[in-house]
C-alpha cells in the first residue's frame, strides 16, 4: 500500500545570518558561519530544505565566574579567568562552532571593568581564535550602554553578534551595530507579540540590519513548557509567512540549565537524584535538545561533554530524511 | 472526524423500537452524535453498521493499554501536532532493555525498580521492562520473563521475532498484559494468534511506512486492532521524520493504518549520547522509547522533560494560596513568601525542609505565575504580600514581625516594609540558597 506523505507547503523561510567576516569581508576570522535558512520544521529535510545546522557556541566568561565548582574544574582551572585561553580550548578541544563572551566582569558588583577593559578583553579573544564571536555585555543597561559601543568601534568589519537589544533600549546596540558592520540579538520576554514589534522597532532604524532572536528560554524543569511552545510557535509563524519572526533564534541554554538545582545538587545530598556529574551533564544536554527540536539556530552551552554530545546529536539529525 | 447525527441515522436499523432509550432510531442518532449515547443501547445494529460507526467515531489514534492495576500503561490517544494547539495527553513511556541472557539481571532489574523520582513536589516513574531474547533460546528467555515479571511489578515487553519463543513465555505472564515486540510480514499470522489468544498487545513492524501500512492492514484484517507501530528506521533523523510523518497521517487525513502508538529505539551505546537521542523521540510523538541506561543521573532529565511537556499548556500547576507550614512550626518560626506556582512553591517547600529549619511558607495568588512573571505582571506588588500578611492569620502564629522574600525581587523590600510594617529580609535568588541562609540566620 504506498502512502501519500503530507508535506507542509510553507509560503516563508527563515532568514540567512551570517556570523563572522574575512578578512576580503572586512574582518579577521577564518572562517563565516551561516545560521536559519529553515524552509520546515527543525530537521524535517523530506519536506523543505535545512541548509544550515545549528551551531554550537561556548560560553566563555571574562571573568572567573560563578559557577559549579565541578563544572569550573571540567573547563580547567588554567582557563577560568582568562577568556582567550578557554575560547581556544573550546574552538580546539570541545570542537565549540563559536564563542559566546559573556562580559560578566563589567558588572558593577563583579569588576566594573570599563570600556577600554571590555574591548581589549574582545580583542584578545578574537586573537586567540579564528571562528565568529558573539558578545553580550552584563545585564546592567546603563553600563552595556557605554561598553556596548566600544567594543563595537573598536572591532568595526568583525560582524560580532551583539546583545542584547530589548524593547526598552534598542537604539544604542542597534546604531552600534549599523555603524560598524555587526548582527544583533534581540531579546524579548515570552511574548510572540512583543519579539515582532522590536524586530520591527530595529528594522525602522535600518531595514537590512541582520536580526538574531532570543524569545528568551528557561531551563529543564523550571518553566521549558512555555519556552519550547512560544518557541515552536514562533518558527511556525515564521515559516508560514511572518517575516517579523523568521529570524535564527539563539538560546543561552548553559546559563538556564546550571540554575537549576538538579545540576547542581551533589549524590551525597541527593542519593535519589544519581550522580552529579553527568546528571548535571544531561541537564544541559536535554535542555538543548529540547530546544533544536522547537528551532533554535545557535546553542549556548557550557559543559564540553554536553557540547560534545548535542553535536552528535546534531550531526545525526542533519542526515537526509526523505522517504 | 465526527459523523452527523443523519449519518448515524443511516446505519440503524430503523425498527424505532425504542429499546435503546429514546423512542426512535433518529432521536439515538442525534444522542450518538453529540456523545449522550453509545451504540452498545441498540441490540439490533449490524456487525457492518457497527464497524463504520465506530472507526468514524474512533479517535485518531488508538488508545492501546498493556500492563494491570497501577502499572497499566496507556499508550496513544493524541489529537494534535503541537503542544500549544491543545494539549499531549498520554505520556511517553519508558521501557528498559535487558538481555535474557544477563548474569545481573536481579540487580538490573532491582535498579529498574527504584527508577522513581520526587522532584518539586512530583512524583516521577517509569513504565516497563522490555526484555530482549539476545540468547535465541526459548527455555532461556522464559526464565527471564518469568524473573522479571516475579520481580517487578512494571509492564512487560517481550522482545523476540520468534513465534516459538514468543510462544513458551507469553502464557506464564498472560496475566500481565504484555506488549510483543514484533510482528513483521514473515511472522505476523501466528503472531497475531499469539496476541490474541493471551490477549496481548503487538508490536507491529516493517521496513518504510509503505511496507508498514501494508503490514497493519493484514493484521486488522485478521480482526487485530492492539497494536503498536514500528516502522523499523533506526537512525536519529529518519526516525523523527517517520514519527512526524505517521502522527500527521493519523490526525491530520485520519489514515487509519497510522492511528496507533508508535514505539521506538535508542541505538547509541553511550549513556550521555543514548539520553540525548531518547530525548528527540520524546519530545516528538514516540508513545514508548525502548532505552538502556538505568542510571538514575540519566532518566530524572530524561523524565523531567516528559513532565513539563505533557503538561496542559493553557492553566498552571498550582498551590492553594493558604499558610502552609514545615517542620514542627512555633511562634518563633521564620516566614517565606513565594507565588502560589507549584513549581516556585515546591522549590521552596523542598528547600525549608532541607535546611531543618521549620518554616511557614505563605504562597501568594498570582494565578499561577513564577516569582519574576507575577512580578513583572503586577501580580506580586508590595501591596498585595501587605494585604497577605494582614490578613492570612499570620500575624496570629508568630509573635515577630519579620519575612523573607524572594531573592530576584529585592526591589520590592522597601515598599514592602512601609507597606506592612513588617521587617524584610532578602533572601536568596534561588531557592537552593535557602538551607544556607536559613542555618546562618536561624539556627
Ligand atoms: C515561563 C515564564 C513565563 C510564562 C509563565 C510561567 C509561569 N507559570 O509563571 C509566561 C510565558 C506566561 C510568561 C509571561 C510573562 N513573563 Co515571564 N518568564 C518565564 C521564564 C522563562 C521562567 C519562569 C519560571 O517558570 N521560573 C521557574 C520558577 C520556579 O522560578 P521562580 O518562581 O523565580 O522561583 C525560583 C526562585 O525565585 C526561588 N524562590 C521562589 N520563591 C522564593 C521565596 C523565597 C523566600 C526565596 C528565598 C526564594 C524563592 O526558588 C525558585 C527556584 O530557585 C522567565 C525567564 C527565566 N528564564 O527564568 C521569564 C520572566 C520571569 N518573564 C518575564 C516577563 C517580563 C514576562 C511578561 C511580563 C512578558 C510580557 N509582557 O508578556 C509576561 C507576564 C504574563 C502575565 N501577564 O502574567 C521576565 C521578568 C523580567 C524581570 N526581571 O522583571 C523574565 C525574567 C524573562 C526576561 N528575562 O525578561 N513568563
Ligand atoms: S434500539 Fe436500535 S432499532 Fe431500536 S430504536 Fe433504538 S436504534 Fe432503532
Amino acid at each position: 500500500m504506498a502512502v501519500t506523505i503530507l508535506k507542509e507547503r510553507y509560503t516563508n523561510s527563515v532568514a540567512e545570518v551570517v556570523l563572522g567576516a574575512t578578512p576580503e569581508q572586512g574582518g579577521t576570522r577564518g572562517f563565516t558561519l551561516t545560521v536559519g535558512g529553515e524552509k520546515a520544521l527543525p530537521f524535517l529535510h523530506f519536506e523543505g530544505k535545512i541548509p544550515f545546522p545549528p551551531v554550537i557556541a561556548a560560553e566563555v566568561a571574562d571573568v572567573r565566574p560563578e559557577w559549579n565548582q565541578a563544572l569550573l574544574d571540567t573547563i580547567g582551572p588554567d582557563v577560568a579567568g582568562n577568556p582567550a585561553l578557554w575560547a581556544k580550548k573550546a574552538v580546539t578541544e570541545w570542537q565549540a562552532d563559536l564563542i559566546y563572551l559573556n562580559l560578566t566582569g563589567a558588572h558593577p558588583d563583579t569588576g566594573d571593568k570599563s570600556p577600554a577593559e571590555c574591548v581589549q578583553v574582545v580583542k584578545d579573544v578574537l586573537a586567540a581564535v579564528s571562528c565568529p564571536l558573539i558578545v553580550v555585555g552584563c545585564e546592567v543597561a546603563e553600563k552595556d550602554e557605554l561598553i556596548m559601543p566600544a567594543i563595537a568601534e573598536a572591532t568595526a568589519g568583525e560582524n560580532l553578534l551583539l546583545g542584547v537589544a530589548e524593547q526598552e533600549n534598542y537604539k544604542t546596540l542597534t546604531s552600534a551595530c549599523m555603524a560598524h558592520h555587526h548582527t544583533i540579538i534581540a531579546r524579548s520576554p515570552l511574548d510572540i507579540n512583543i519579539c515582532k514589534q522590536l524586530n520591527i522597532l530595529i528594522r525602522e532604524m535600518n531595514q537590512n540590519l541582520p536580526i538574531v532572536i532570543d524569545p528568551t528560554v528557561s531551563g529543564l524543569g523550571y518553566g521549558i513548557e512555555y519556552t519550547y511552545s512560544i518557541m515552536e510557535r514562533a518558527r511556525f509563524g515564521a515559516l508560514q509567512g511572518d517575516k517579523m519572526l523568521a529570524m535564527p533564534i539563539i538560546a543561552t541554554v548553559g546559563y538556564e540549565a546550571w540554575r537549576a538545582k538538579e545540576a547542581n545538587a551533589s549524590e551525597v545530598d541527593f542519593p535519589g537524584w544519581g550522580l552529579q556529574e553527568e546528571r548535571a551533564i544531561l541537564w544541559e544536554a536535554t535542555t538543548a535538545v529540547a530546544y533544536l527540536q522547537a528551532g533554535a539556530d545557535i546553542l549556548v552551552l557550557r559543559h564540553p561533554q554536553a557540547i560534545s554530545s548535542v553535536r552528535k546529536n546534531i550531526t545525526q539529525l542533519m542526515a537526509d530524511n526523505s522517504f | 472526524m465526527a459523523l452527523t447525527g443523519l449519518e448515524i441515522y443511516k446505519q440503524l436499523p430503523k425498527k424505532n423500537c425504542g429499546e435503546c432509550g429514546p423512542p426512535t432510531c433518529l432521536a439515538f442518532a442525534m444522542s450518538l452524535a453529540s456523545g449522550k449515547a453509545t451504540l452498545d443501547s441498540c441490540p439490533y445494529v449490524s456487525a457492518a453498521a457497527r464497524e463504520t460507526l465506530d472507526s468514524a467515531s474512533a479517535p485518531p489514534i488508538r488508545l492501546i493499554k498493556i500492563g494491570t492495576g497501577d502499572q497499566e500503561v496507556e499508550l496513544g490517544d493524541e489529537h494534535v501536532m503541537f503542544r500549544h494547539d491543545k494539549t499531549f495527553y498520554h505520556p511517553t513511556a519508558f521501557a528498559f532493555l535487558v538481555d535474557d541472557n544477563a548474569t545481573d539481571l536481579p540487580e538490573q532489574i532491582r535498579a529498574i525498580n527504584g527508577l522513581e523520582f520526587n522532584r518539586v513536589g512530583l512524583n516521577y516513574t517509569v513504565e516497563a521492562i522490555a526484555v530482549n531474547c539476545v540468547s535465541g533460546d526459548a527455555a532461556v528467555f522464559k526464565t527471564a520473563v518469568e524473573t522479571v515479571a516475579a520481580n517487578s511489578p512494571l509492564a512487560l515487553v517481550l522482545i523476540s521475532e520468534d513465534p516459538a519463543v514468543i510462544a513458551e513465555a507469553l502464557p506464564v505472564v498472560k496475566d500481565r498484559k504484555p506488549l510483543i515486540n514484533a510482528a513483521t510480514t514473515g511472522n505476523y499470522e501466528q503472531m497475531v494468534a499469539l496476541a490474541k489468544a493471551n490477549e496481548a498487545a503487538l508490536v507491529v513492524k516493517a521496513e518504510g511506512l509503505n511496507a508498514l501500512a501494508e503490514l497493519v492492514e493484514k493484521v486488522v484484517g485478521l480482526g487485530f486492532k492492539e497494536i503498536l507501530l514500528d516502522p523499523g528506521y533506526r537512525n536519529t533523523s529518519q526516525v523523527l521524520a517517520g514519527l512526524t510523518e505517521i502522527r500527521r497521517l493519523a490526525i491530520k487525513k485520519k489514515f487509519r493504518p497510522f492511528g496507533y502508538p508508535v514505539i521506538t529505539f535508542t541505538t547509541e551505546t553511550g549513556a550521555l549520547d543514548e539520553v540525548v537521542q531518547a530525548g528527540v523521540y520524546l519530545s516528538k510523538y514516540a508513545s514508548m522509547v525502548v532505552i538502556q541506561t538505568h542510571q538514575k543521573e540519566h532518566i530524572l532529565p530524561l523524565l523531567s522533560w516528559r513532565q513539563n511537556l505533557y503538561t496542559d499548556p493553557q492553566k498552571p500547576i498550582t498551590v492553594e494560596a493558604k499558610i502552609h507550614a514545615v517542620g514542627e512550626v512555633n511562634d518563633q518560626t521564620p516566614v517565606y513568601i513565594t507565588t502560589n506556582f507549584s513549581l516556585s512553591y515546591y522549590s521552596v517547600e523542598g528547600e525549608v525542609e532541607a535546611s531543618k529549619i521549620p518554616g511557614y511558607i505563605i504562597p501568594v495568588d498570582t494565578e499561577g505565575t513564577s516569582v519574576l512573571t507575577a512580578w513583572a505582571a503586577g501580580k506580586f506588588e508590595p501591596e498585595k504580600i501587605a494585604a497577605v500578611l494582614e490578613t492570612s492569620g499570620i500575624k496570629d502564629l508568630v509573635g515577630h514581625r519579620e519575612v523573607i522574600i524572594p531573592g530576584y525581587v529585592a526591589v520590592i523590600s522597601g515598599k514592602l516594609e512601609d507597606k506592612s510594617g513588617w521587617k524584610v529580609i532578602v533572601g536568596p535568588r534561588e531557592a537552593s540558597g535557602i538551607p544556607a541562609f536559613a542555618k546562618s540566620r536561624f539556627a
